[in-house]
């Protein structure tokens, strides 16, 4: 016992072994940075109107478009620098799969801990509506709720929260009753501790291995989501392309040979959503043996 | 002789909890368990301060129920328990720190994500005995009296051994400077030479800090060599109960006398063929005690009024007590 | 001259773990002759279940057998491929398990656990292998057995569910039956029932049995010898009484101190001060030596098993009466 190890370190240790996942999380890594920097690395800032030129639209890979600079993987139907499209698009993906992830899971932890420790009437009830939503379809609620709301970005997060907090909630609602039995928290009640304390201070921290795992599943089932619904057309606007909204707009062109327009933005949300769910299988890896111990 | 802490008619029933659903599953014929589980029935004790109270029985005796009943961690379903004149419980909720338990898994009753240093002065902290600041000190003055080196207050649980884990569980409960102190088969996890250690800090530390404990085990040796009393348990009740070595001696109730000929002894002696006492039978079911005396369907010395009527605690001498009909056969035996 | 049913010589078993090689098992010898029962005693960390595993071939990587002879019956095991170690698994040497849950199969009832075990080995009618199985049930005191034999697992009580481990075990008549805590988890009174059941069946069937335990008590209370093991070496073996009544190694003096048993009540006990070491780092001398009143610089060396007779013992300043030991 000669020097610190906290669940962290002991973690990270084991995590660094997986090379593969190692890897992928550089890629995530790497995309989230391209996508905060987005508006520095790319060459054309997509949302502003007056730099695109319709002479530019949809033009090849290599293009020299009339800003003057290589369009390193094409122009779009509007004239927008696909690569500049792209990360700004990432930038859109990332943000609303992390804000409706962390949305979903507040809400649905804590609904699912509050469901389980409190048990009785309040845990029927919670668990018995958890168990309705999770037998729709995510894709169905979220259309829904957009028609309902309309379009943009709250509206968007709130329909992606409405249609997993569910998951959130059940793993929490499970690992609560799990960890609830256990002599640790019987030891805190009879000390005597309050609810509040024994909830927040040792209930809540216990549970937050599953919730990790489900959170990096979720992230990535919300970016496609979103990609989902933008196809659609009820994403965000049209000034405000995201990834699913370009794959869409170049939808019409697959056949006629202007591959570029939906194939690069369809890799990056690939690479995006893959990388997420290694890091992800690594992570639930991780805690599932020790769990078994 | 003044009752520290006092028992009075404790039972406690755990019962089926049908949900909506399984009542009207039942009336529609399904099987569904209806019965309670009286896991400890109609128990009066009174103990002394200062005293050890031995508390032992098998599987489903009841013995983990009560020790929960008298930390307060559970509240009777009829009868009270007072501590020095007060009530432990108090709607359904413990109102004492006086009474602490020191519980049976070492790993499992420390919280995995928290250092050891800070669950040792969370209780202490929450209920004025020392102060944010002050804690620190506080943990590591406990943590000596443990014999651990304060150094380590900094460390998680994984990173000590079992007999360090329970040191740690022993100056949690101490912490709160508790007049009572339960513990729950503090040593059954435990390695047999690290058993010996905590069995000893555990006689250091009642007799220094003059606790009144109850000291729950299956290990007969063990509780025979730290308690002052012992109380048999069967099915919810106990059914013997008296100083520890004229118990041993001289056992009144027949399941005392089959528990502990059924305990294997030492073989020192070459031609020695050990002989086992056996009980025929299992426990039965929790859920279906047998009518009159629970013993009865095992017992030797059962007869028709064993089978029918329940036997009430009788006082054998000032000391020791005995729920049983034919006591007076049991102690005349060889 | 009794026929022997397990020689082993030399056994070792080490874990080529990330963190270094765990030495579980380092240099273990002993015989079993037919219908002995030998117990195998030591505490967390001393590799008496690695050895038990070991006898099985049922040791997974990262850990192996890296040394050693195990023969049974004259049959060298540490050779054979999977394959012929599944054949003799089961059929010549078994194990009984602590957790009973661990060997019977939740969904199928006993009956037909029983007859699977028993057609893995030979070719047996549905009927014969009824038979045979409530035969066997009765023999290890499950009552009414041809009823029970159609009960799964859960409805048995956790003393049943035992027997009818061990009843499996003896299915085919095994030469060697390897027990590993089997009534550590069961009442004390379930368990007077078992080991009682157990004497018997070993001296009718002519099975030898290797009964592994952390308590000294009820092992002395079956085996009529002990190998006593520590960081992975059997420190002291002999015959159980004369060990039990005059230890030589200081280990096993210590654990025989330390039972309550020994000390008057309310005084301290006889504590073996310090902890078992960490099987990663082992000390290059006497593992027990940290923890050792008597040791000295001598025992920085690792010491040889010395024997007097069916005593041995590993200790060069053994605690006990050499002279009872070599008259």
């Amino acid at each position: 016992m000669n020097r610190q190890d906290t669940p962290l370190t002991r973690f990270w240790h084991e995590f660094r072994e997986n090379k593969i996942a190692v890897v992928a999380l550089s890629v995530v890594v790497v995309l989230m940075l391209l996508a905060l920097f987005a508006s520095l690395v790319s060459p054309q800032n997509p949302y502003d109107l007056a730099n695109l030129s319709l002479m530019d639209s949809r033009r090849p890979p290599g293009f020299v478009g009339s800003g003057g600079y290589i369009h390193l993987l094409g122009t779009d139907p509007q004239g927008r620098d696909l690569l500049s499209a792209i990360f700004y698009g990432l930038r859109i993906s990332i943000q609303i799969g992390l804000a409706a992830g962390f949305v979903s899971l507040s809400i649905g932890a804590a609904l699912g801990i509050l469901a389980a420790y409190k048990g009785g009437r309040i845990e029927s009830l919670i668990m018995r509506l958890v168990d309705l939503q999770l037998s729709f379809p995510a894709i169905l609620l979220a259309l829904v709720i957009v028609a309902l709301l309309g379009q943009g970005k709250v509206q968007l997060i709130s329909a992606l929260v409405a249609a997993q907090y569910a998951y959130f909630a059940r793993t929490a609602y499970g690992a609560a009753k799990a960890e609830k039995g256990k002599d640790y928290i019987e030891a805190a009640v009879a000390t005597p501790l309050g609810s509040r304390l024994v909830v927040l201070r040792h209930l809540v921290p216990n549970c937050t291995p599953p919730l990790i795992v489900v959170a990096t599943v979720q992230i990535a089932n919300s970016i496609s989501l979103e990609a989902t619904l933008s196809f659609l057309g009820l994403g965000l606007p049209v000034t405000e392309p995201s990834l699913g909204m370009l794959i869409s707009n170049g939808f019409p062109y697959m056949m006629s040979g202007r591959y570029w327009i939906s194939v690069y933005p369809g890799i990056a949300l690939i690479i995006l959503i893959v990388a997420i769910n290694i890091v992800g299988d690594q992570v639930r890896d991780q805690f599932n043996p020790r769990l078994r111990k | 002789m003044t009752d520290f802490v006092s028992l009075e008619n404790i039972s406690k029933i755990f019962g089926p909890n049908l949900t909506t659903g399984d009542r009207i599953a039942s009336k529609l014929g399904a099987r569904v368990e209806t019965r309670s589980i009286h896991a400890v029935s109609n128990v009066s004790l009174s103990i002394e301060k200062g005293e050890t109270i031995g508390l032992v029985g098998e599987s489903g005796c009841g013995k983990s129920t009560l020790g929960r009943l008298i930390a307060g961690i559970l509240s009777p379903s009829s009868g009270r328990i007072i501590l020095d004149g007060g009530p432990v419980i108090r709607n359904g909720a413990k109102v004492t720190t006086r009474v602490q338990t020191v519980f049976q898994d070492p790993f499992a009753s420390l919280d995995p994500r928290m250092k050891v240093g800070e669950t040792v002065a969370e209780g202490p902290i929450t209920h004025g005995l020392t102060t944010k600041s002050d804690a620190r000190a506080y943990a590591a003055l406990w943590f000596e009296r443990v014999g651990l080196d304060p150094v380590w207050l900094d460390r998680y649980p994984h990173q000590f051994s079992g007999g360090q884990r329970q040191r740690i569980a022993i100056a949690r409960a101490l912490a709160m400077q508790p007049d009572v102190l339960v513990c729950d088969e503090p040593v059954a996890s435990l390695d047999v030479s690290i058993q010996a250690q905590i069995i000893n800090l555990f006689l250091e530390l009642t007799r220094d800090l003059d606790l009144t404990t109850i000291f729950i085990s299956h290990d007969l040796s063990v509780v025979q060599h730290v308690s002052d009393r012992i109380a048999i348990m069967y099915l919810g009740q106990i059914v013997e109960l008296g100083p520890v070595d004229e118990v041993y001696e001289n056992p009144a109730h027949p399941y005392t006398a089959a528990l502990f000929g059924s305990v294997p002894k030492l073989v020192l002696d070459d031609d020695e063929l050990v002989h086992f006492d056996t009980i025929e039978g299992e426990v039965p079911s929790p859920l279906s005690p047998p009518s009159g005396c629970f013993y009865h369907p095992r017992c030797p010395l059962a007869d028709e009024n064993c089978a029918t009527v329940r036997p009430e605690m009788t006082g054998i001498s000032n000391s020791r007590s005995v729920m049983c009909h034919n006591y007076q056969q049991q102690l005349t035996k060889d | 001259m009794t026929e022997t049913a397990l020689s082993v010589k030399n056994l070792a078993t080490h874990f080529f773990t990330r963190t270094g090689v765990i030495k579980a098992v380092d240099d273990v010898s002993f015989d079993l002759a037919k219908g002995e029962i030998m117990g195998l005693v030591g505490e967390s960390g001393s590799g008496k279940t690695v050895t038990g595993f070991s006898l099985l071939g049922l040791v997974d990587e990262p850990g192996r057998i890296v040394n050693g002879s195990i023969k049974l019956k004259g049959k060298e095991l540490t050779t054979l491929s999977n394959a012929e170690l599944r054949h003799l698994r089961g059929r010549e040497i078994s194990m009984i398990f602590q957790d009973p849950i661990a060997t019977l199969n939740p969904v199928l009832t006993i009956g037909q656990q029983m007859r699977l075990a028993l057609a893995a080995h030979e070719r047996i009618t549905a009927r014969a292998a009824a038979d045979r199985s409530a035969d066997l049930l009765t023999k290890v005191g499950i009552p009414s057995a041809r009823a029970r034999m159609n009960a799964y697992p859960h409805e048995f009580s956790g003393g049943m569910r035992q027997r009818v481990a061990i009843a499996i075990a003896l299915l085919h008549r095994p030469s060697v039956i390897i027990a590993d805590e089997p009534t550590t988890a069961l009442d004390v009174s379930i368990q007077a029932q078992i080991l009682q059941q157990m004497r018997g069946l070993a001296a009718e069937t002519g099975t030898a049995l290797i009964w592994i335990s952390h308590d000294l008590a009820v092992v002395s209370s079956l085996a009529t010898k002990l190998a006593v093991m520590y960081a992975g070496r059997i420190v002291e073996q002999g015959p159980t009484a004369a060990l039990l009544r005059n230890p030589q190694h200081p280990y096993t003096a210590g654990l025989i101190g330390s039972l309550p048993a020994m000390t008057k009540a309310g005084s301290p006990l006889k504590q073996i001060p310090g902890t078992t070491p960490s099987l990663l780092s082992l000390p290059s001398g006497c593992p027990f030596a940290p923890r050792c009143q008597r040791a000295t610089e001598i025992c920085q060396r690792a010491p040889e098993m010395v024997t007097h007779g069916d005593r041995g013992w590993r200790c060069f300043d053994p605690v006990g009466q050499i002279d009872e030991v070599t008259s």
